[in-house]
């Protein structure tokens, strides 16, 4: 992951209860428990496989593509301006 | 070992009203720090600015002349205030009072009372016509602008600067207008009540941050806090906020601080398009209404700004709490009919 990443990934505030403030822009969102938890592996800089297993192991995930639903959060934080657009895992 | 500070201090703009002015703000602020004894001397232009009943705030109101009236009167005014209460020091805090405190400067300081504002060149450097000037020494980005004083140019500007585009007065008011028709309106309207010349800028997209800093007159910016308004009044006022963490805005009005060697509280308003850039839309030369935020976050500015103008070299404020809000609250004040009385017979009121 590169440092202009890293830092806006670490900057962020993240709460138990899934309160997210960016302090760069000064706007709040709410993120729901999966988000959370796939939020806070990225802030610990963890790369696709290891947020993948560590979903199968605490979700009931079923046979469903866990990976496109990272992907799919993860461009949600882009489009939010939570990550810069060129990160990828 | 911590040093008390017995100073009386003189503070503006009392009108906290639905558009607030900063003074009630300012006194809060140095009212909250730990070493500051003195007495506050709240200067009103009505009897009924809230905060000349904000007893638990201030020691003594005096109402004083509108700026309009000149110079003498508000020399012979606070004359007679500082016979009255030893004032030691004033800060001002509304735009249009500004000018004749400067003006006033040297013959208040042979008074004893102190004041820590720009010099009239800096002051008329950041004036919404010569800011381009500033950013370009600064290398600063600033929305392309042209300054208008008839109205004919009008029809050949939109060639320049196309429409929509921003039609500000020279002291207050902006209009967003897409066409001609609408640009001639938003002429005569702000011409009405402004005079002339008018701003015209280009309209520019993005998040809007306010910063409120503190310039040493030297070139140095002693402290400084960016803010972004999360919510806002009909009238366009912020009336809740918080502290961002964007290093890009400090690096903006510690440059400007560095080009004027700007003296005294400075509030910067600058605007961050999607590209990110940033481009300092306007500089307000005084402490604005949200003044107490920096002291929740960590930085009391008003009583830097107080040790300054009293000659002192406090140490520069780095660090802040990223993540401070404020939310305004309007309240009912209980006042009893014989203060008004007070304040309206004899133009002033003492709590203490």
């Amino acid at each position: 992951m590169e440092s202009n990443a890293i830092n806006r990934l670490r900057d962020l505030a993240l709460s138990e209860s899934g309160f997210l403030f960016d302090p760069y822009s000064g706007a709040t969102y709410t993120v729901n428990q999966t988000g959370r938890f796939i939020l806070q592996l990225l802030k610990e800089g963890k790369g696709i496989e290891e947020i993948q297993t560590e979903m199968r192991k605490n979700f009931d995930t079923g046979d469903e593509d866990v990976r496109s639903d990272i992907y799919e959060f993860i461009n949600l934080l882009k489009e939010n301006h939570l990550l810069p657009n060129h990160f990828s895992l | 070992m911590t040093r008390e500070f017995h100073w009386v201090i003189g503070v503006t703009g009392l009108n906290a009203t639905d558009n607030p002015g900063p003074g009630v703000s300012v006194i809060r602020s140095l009212r909250d720090h730990p070493d500051f004894k003195g007495r506050i001397i709240g200067l009103a232009y009505h009897s009924l600015d809230p905060g000349v009943y904000a007893s638990d705030l201030i020691d003594s109101a005096y109402l004083m002349p509108y700026p309009s009236e000149g110079t003498p009167s508000l020399r012979k005014r606070l004359e007679y205030i500082k016979e009255k209460t030893g004032l030691d020091l004033v800060l001002p805090t509304l735009d249009s009072e500004i000018s004749g405190f400067i003006a006033l400067e040297n013959e208040l300081r042979e008074m004893g009372i102190r004041l820590f504002l720009p010099t009239k060149v800096q002051y008329e450097m950041r004036s919404k016509i010569r800011l381009s000037e500033v950013c370009e020494k600064a290398g600063l980005d600033f929305p392309l602008t042209r300054i208008i004083s008839e109205v004919d140019t009008l029809y050949q500007l939109s060639k320049e600067i196309p429409f929509p585009y921003v039609l500000k007065g020279i002291f207050y008011g902006a209009s967003v207008v897409k066409t001609i028709e609408e640009a001639l309106a938003a002429f005569y309207r702000t011409t009405g009540q402004w005079g002339l010349p008018v701003i015209v800028q280009e309209f520019l997209v993005g998040e809007e941050y306010d910063i409120l800093a503190v310039g040493d007159g030297k070139g140095h910016m002693v402290g400084g806090v960016p803010m972004k308004k999360t919510f806002l009044t009909e009238k366009g006022k912020g009336w809740a906020g918080v502290v961002v963490k964007d290093p890009r805005l400090l690096e903006i009005t510690d440059q400007f601080c560095r080009v004027t060697k700007w003296r005294g509280p400075f509030e910067a308003e600058v605007l961050k398009t999607k590209e990110e850039r940033y481009h300092l839309l306007e500089v307000n030369p005084r402490f604005p209404a949200w003044t107490y935020l920096c002291v929740g976050a960590g930085q009391n500015l008003p009583f830097t700004v107080a040790q300054l103008a009293m000659g002192m070299d406090p140490s520069p404020l780095n660090e802040f709490k990223v993540g401070t809000m404020f939310v305004r609250i309007s309240l009912e004040q209980i006042v009893k009919i014989d203060l008004l009385e007070e304040v309206v017979s004899k133009g002033e009121i003492h709590y203490r």
